[in-house]
């Protein structure tokens, strides 16, 4: 069920400011891909061009192609809002919705989608907060607050609300900046187990982090603020982090550049 | 706009001295230009304390004076007759005729008002945005005796049409029947009211949705959520109370209006079962209208129904205080 | 729908049916339409209904052709947005016909003349007649009120922000905002005690007096607002130079603030200046030029509104409309020259 995505020249606007420029690449299925990069080199732009979140940002708009299992989620047709439901999202800051309780927060993408038993939706829930990681520690809580929790259990329970409506593709757009290291190491685990079941794409800042999560690696330069940011190369991790084809890539790893 | 209590609870932003400074600065003890400022910064806050103070012991005071020889019950009777002997009258009808103008009004405004605001934020292409927010933050300060003016010239003659459609079809339910005559009637008075407090509404409650955190917003989105579900599992949920404030501020807008309401109703101390029907009164338009033909007696007996009026508005004003004060506390979890 | 060639054998799960881009322009041009032919057919002359019908045959109209095409959430989601644009529409009608109303019967009588002269030698009934004596009458009370209010509120923000800790800032915050809920009436009703304690005729001060106490709180509110924007960092910048707190205050903090405070005073302004009830009970209105705010009756600008309107006759209605776009035109001047210097001065970091 997970889908392999194929982008091919993929260009992104802000207004009449153009974000990255000209990008193409392939994501296996049932694998995790990292993007690293210097700040604003577009990676997490990119990232929210591949459920169509980029054109939510006022002036957002993309050219080129981003096949999933063969099918443009840009060609004429496609409804955006089906494309999100196939390609879910984490995003950097924990973002449960804070009037809901916890068990309301992992339903809340089932519940869009017409009308469910209430075992129905509780048996989802429980497969979903399991799949996350989350079920033992909020079992006992389910119908108090999602922000009550701490923040690596908010990401969590994000993820379980995420995976919960079955997508082919999780994105994460650095899913752990915001948390302390224990709660990083949990998601990194929870991204190990992921990669069974869905094609996940992860943004990060932490090199080391890209390292121990990722298959491939793909890395991200500009040539200076202002332009467009670009894909440099990507490759497997290993390579990447031993030995990169690119002088430019080799730099940003061993930290000889910004 | 942020009608906040936040000086009551959070530390006030001023720098934070030395205990001993921050003890004689309190006391204004050293320098002559630190006392003498402090004294007329705390002097005009004293003062405002004791304005309060006066309005309610002065309006009680002579509402005493003229319910003491009150001959009809104060509450209940349906009549104003002060220059009779013994003087009979009670704010039976206004209390009526305020309470269910400002439902009418609420009724009608509120769903429009939050409609325009979620247009504004959500629907709207996005250059048109800010210039028509400019204009409906504009049109709140139209003043009353404009809306007054418009209604009784404009608005009365083309509810005609409306009234007849109205008593046509809903006449059965008694609410909505209607003799003809002119539409001057209290639900004449809500649609203007309406009207009148839907900018102030549509305001606050579009400063309340433009606040929802992107975030959560993208959450929804990144659900599979249609704009509408969006608004309805991120928006609605955390603008609710705000909306609820903003409407309570409308509210008491309407309940205090006066002109407006003087312009376009045909007053009488009867209560109809009918809304089209001309008749009824409120506080504040019966103030209006009575008052220029009034004895010292019929003044004094008019401010008894001010302070009536008073007492309401201080309710409604301080629901909506405890509302935006519980939200505070909700939303501090996930700041 | 032609997409259903191009895509491939299996069904697609992210395009679902939709409707063409063109079709709620389609749909409301229908709507219009049908609505018009049931007015006419039904003979229903109000325009008005005319318009409840279209409206509501818009939202219908759209829910039950999406919800065969598209399904029952995109038809909500239709439904919605039809919703709030109606919405839109229902209250920009009434709002922009009173806009040209009082533009359009404003600028029949309303010129050099009608400015500079009063309706002393004017019956109701006749055409002619200005408003020079409201628009005196209103600047006076107005003016007189703003120099009450508008020190006695920035000082007490003052005090709030700077000073105020403990009971007496509290309950100040809590009594500020009971007196933003009072109606004007009620504060006229207030001083004409007074007035019938000292049995005092009506005189243009009194009338001020009691804009003085509508306008107060929102002062304080809004100048409460800009004193907190001012950073700490400028305050204690100041102290640690050994300037004492009153100059620090005076030298530093309200300089930084003052576009904000100049805004939220104007605004105020624009909102008492079209106060009518408590100049009703207060100053009683007249038909003469009355100069001297502290002795007699005085007219004022929405009272004058208020009383042309009330007489009834054609060329007083006329004299209401144009003293209304005068009435008008002042409070959006003010506003929007409150704004711009808001705009002008505001910090550059805001959103």
């Amino acid at each position: 069920m997970a889908k392999r995505i194929d982008v091919s020249g993929l260009t992104a606007y802000y207004g009449s400011h153009k974000a990255i420029e000209d990008i193409s690449m392939t994501v296996e299925p049932r694998s995790v891909t990292a993007f690293i990069g210097p700040s604003g080199c577009g990676k997490s732009t990119f990232l929210r061009t591949l459920n169509r979140m980029h054109e939510v940002t006022s002036g957002g708009r993309v050219e080129g192609k981003v096949l999933l299992d063969d099918e443009d989620l840009y060609g004429p047709g496609i409804d955006p809002v089906s494309v999100r439901r196939e390609v879910g999202m984490v995003f950097q800051r924990p973002n449960p919705f804070p009037t809901m309780s916890i068990f309301d927060n992992v339903a809340a993408g089932l519940r869009l989608n017409g009308s469910y038993k209430k075992s129905e939706l509780q048996d989802v829930v429980e497969k979903s907060l399991k799949g996350a990681n989350l079920w033992n520690e909020v079992k006992d809580r389910l119908n108090k607050p999602g922000s009550g929790l701490s923040g690596g259990q908010q990401q969590r329970l994000c993820i379980a609300r995420a995976i919960a409506v079955e997508p082919k593709v999780l994105l994460m757009d650095e899913p752990c900046s915001a948390l302390d290291p224990i709660s990083t190491l949990a998601i990194e685990d929870l991204i190990g187990e992921l990669k069974e079941r869905f094609t996940i794409v992860i943004v990060t800042h932490n090199m080391q982090q890209a390292a121990r999560v990722s298959d491939r690696t793909a890395f991200f330069n500009l040539a200076a603020v202002g332009q467009p940011g670009k894909l440099i190369e990507i490759d497997d991790t290993e390579r990447i982090f031993s030995n990169p084809s690119v002088q430019a890539t080799e730099d940003y790893i061993s930290g000889r550049f910004g | 706009m942020d009608i906040s209590t936040q000086s009551t609870q959070s530390p006030l932003p001023t720098p934070q001295p030395p205990p001993t400074e921050q003890r004689r600065a309190a006391r204004g003890a050293t320098r002559p230009g630190d006392r003498i400022f402090l004294g007329l910064s705390r002097g005009s806050g004293i003062l405002l304390l004791v304005i309060m103070a006066a309005i309610a012991v002065f309006l009680t005071y002579r509402a005493v004076l003229a319910i003491s020889e009150d001959e009809g019950n104060f509450l209940t009777t349906f009549e104003w007759n002060t220059n009779t002997v013994p003087p009979v009258f009670g704010i039976a009808v206004l209390a009526f005729g305020t309470i269910v103008s400002s439902i009418i009004a609420m009724v009608i405004a509120v769903p429009i008002a939050v409609a325009i605001a979620l247009f504004l934020t959500h629907y709207a292409p996005r250059r048109l945005r800010g210039p028509i927010a400019y204009v409906i933050d504009l049109l709140a300060a139209v003043p009353s005796i404009v809306y007054g003016l418009w209604g009784a010239m404009v608005l009365v003659p083309h509810l005609t049409g409306l009234f007849g459609w109205l008593d046509a079809y809903l006449g059965w339910t008694g609410i909505f029947s209607w003799e003809g005559g002119a539409p001057r009637s209290m639900f004449t008075v809500g649609i203007l009211l309406a009207i009148m407090i839907l900018p102030i509404i549509t305001n606050v409650s579009r400063e309340v949705f433009r606040q929802v955190p992107q975030m959560h917003e993208e959450a929804a989105l990144a659900l599979g959520a249609t704009r509408w579900e969006v608004i309805r599992m991120a928006v609605i949920p955390f603008g609710r109370s705000g909306v609820i404030s903003a409407s309570m501020l409308g509210l008491g807008r309407a309940l205090g209006e006066t002109m407006a309401v003087a312009t376009v109703l045909s007053p009488d101390f009867i209560i109809h079962g009918s809304l089209l029907n001309p008749g009824g009164g409120t506080f504040a338009q019966n103030i209006a209208s009575k008052f220029s033909e009034a004895t010292e007696f019929g003044r004094d007996a008019l401010i008894a129904s001010g302070l009536v009026l008073f007492v309401i508005t201080l309710l409604v004003n301080g629901a909506a205080r405890a509302i935006i004060a519980r939200r505070k506390e909700y939303s501090g979890a996930n700041a | 729908m032609s997409n259903a060639t191009i895509a491939d054998k299996r069904p697609s799960t992210l395009r679902g049916a939709r409707l063409p881009k063109w079709s709620p322009y389609a749909i409301a041009a229908g709507s219009v339409a049908v609505a018009i032919g049931i007015g006419l057919a039904a003979g229903l002359d109000s325009r008005v209904q005319w318009g409840l019908i279209a409206g509501l045959l818009y939202v219908f109209g759209s829910y039950a052709i999406a919800a065969r095409v598209e399904g029952r959430r995109q038809a909500k989601d239709r439904v919605a947005t039809s919703l709030v644009w109606v919405a839109f529409l229902l209250a920009v009608v009434p709002l922009v016909s009173l806009v040209w109303t009082t533009i359009a019967r404003g600028v029949k009588v309303l010129d050099v003349y009608f400015l500079t002269h009063s309706m002393g030698v004017v019956a109701d009934s006749q055409p002619g007649g200005g408003i020079y004596h409201a628009i005196l009458g209103s600047l006076e009370q107005v003016g007189l009120a703003t120099l009450i209010a508008a020190p006695i509120g920035v000082l007490t923000a003052i005090y709030l922000v700077e000073y105020g800790r403990g009971g007496l800032a509290r309950s100040v915050t809590f009594f500020v905002d009971v007196m933003t809920g009072i109606p004007s009436i009620v504060a006229g009703l207030f001083i004409l005690s007074l007035m019938l304690m000292f049995d005092m005729q009506p005189f243009g001060f009194a009338g001020s007096l009691a804009l003085a106490i509508l306008m107060v709180p929102v002062v304080v509110r809004s100048t409460e607002e800009m004193l907190k924007l001012v950073p700490n960092e400028l305050r204690e910048a100041s102290l640690a130079l050994g300037v004492p707190k009153w100059r620090t205050i005076l030298k530093v903090v309200l300089p930084t603030s003052i576009g904000g405070i100049t805004t939220g005073i104007m605004l105020a302004i624009a909102r008492i200046a079209g106060e009518t009830a408590p100049v009703l009970l207060l100053v009683f209105g007249s038909k003469f030029i009355n100069a001297n705010p502290f002795e007699g009756a005085q007219a004022s600008l929405p009272l004058y509104i208020y009383q042309q309107y009330g007489s009834g006759e054609t060329p007083a209605y006329d004299r209401a409309w144009a003293a209304s776009l005068t009435l008008i035109a002042f409070v959006m001047i003010l506003n929007m020259v409150a704004r711009g210097i808001a705009r002008w001065k505001a910090p550059k970091t805001g959103r």
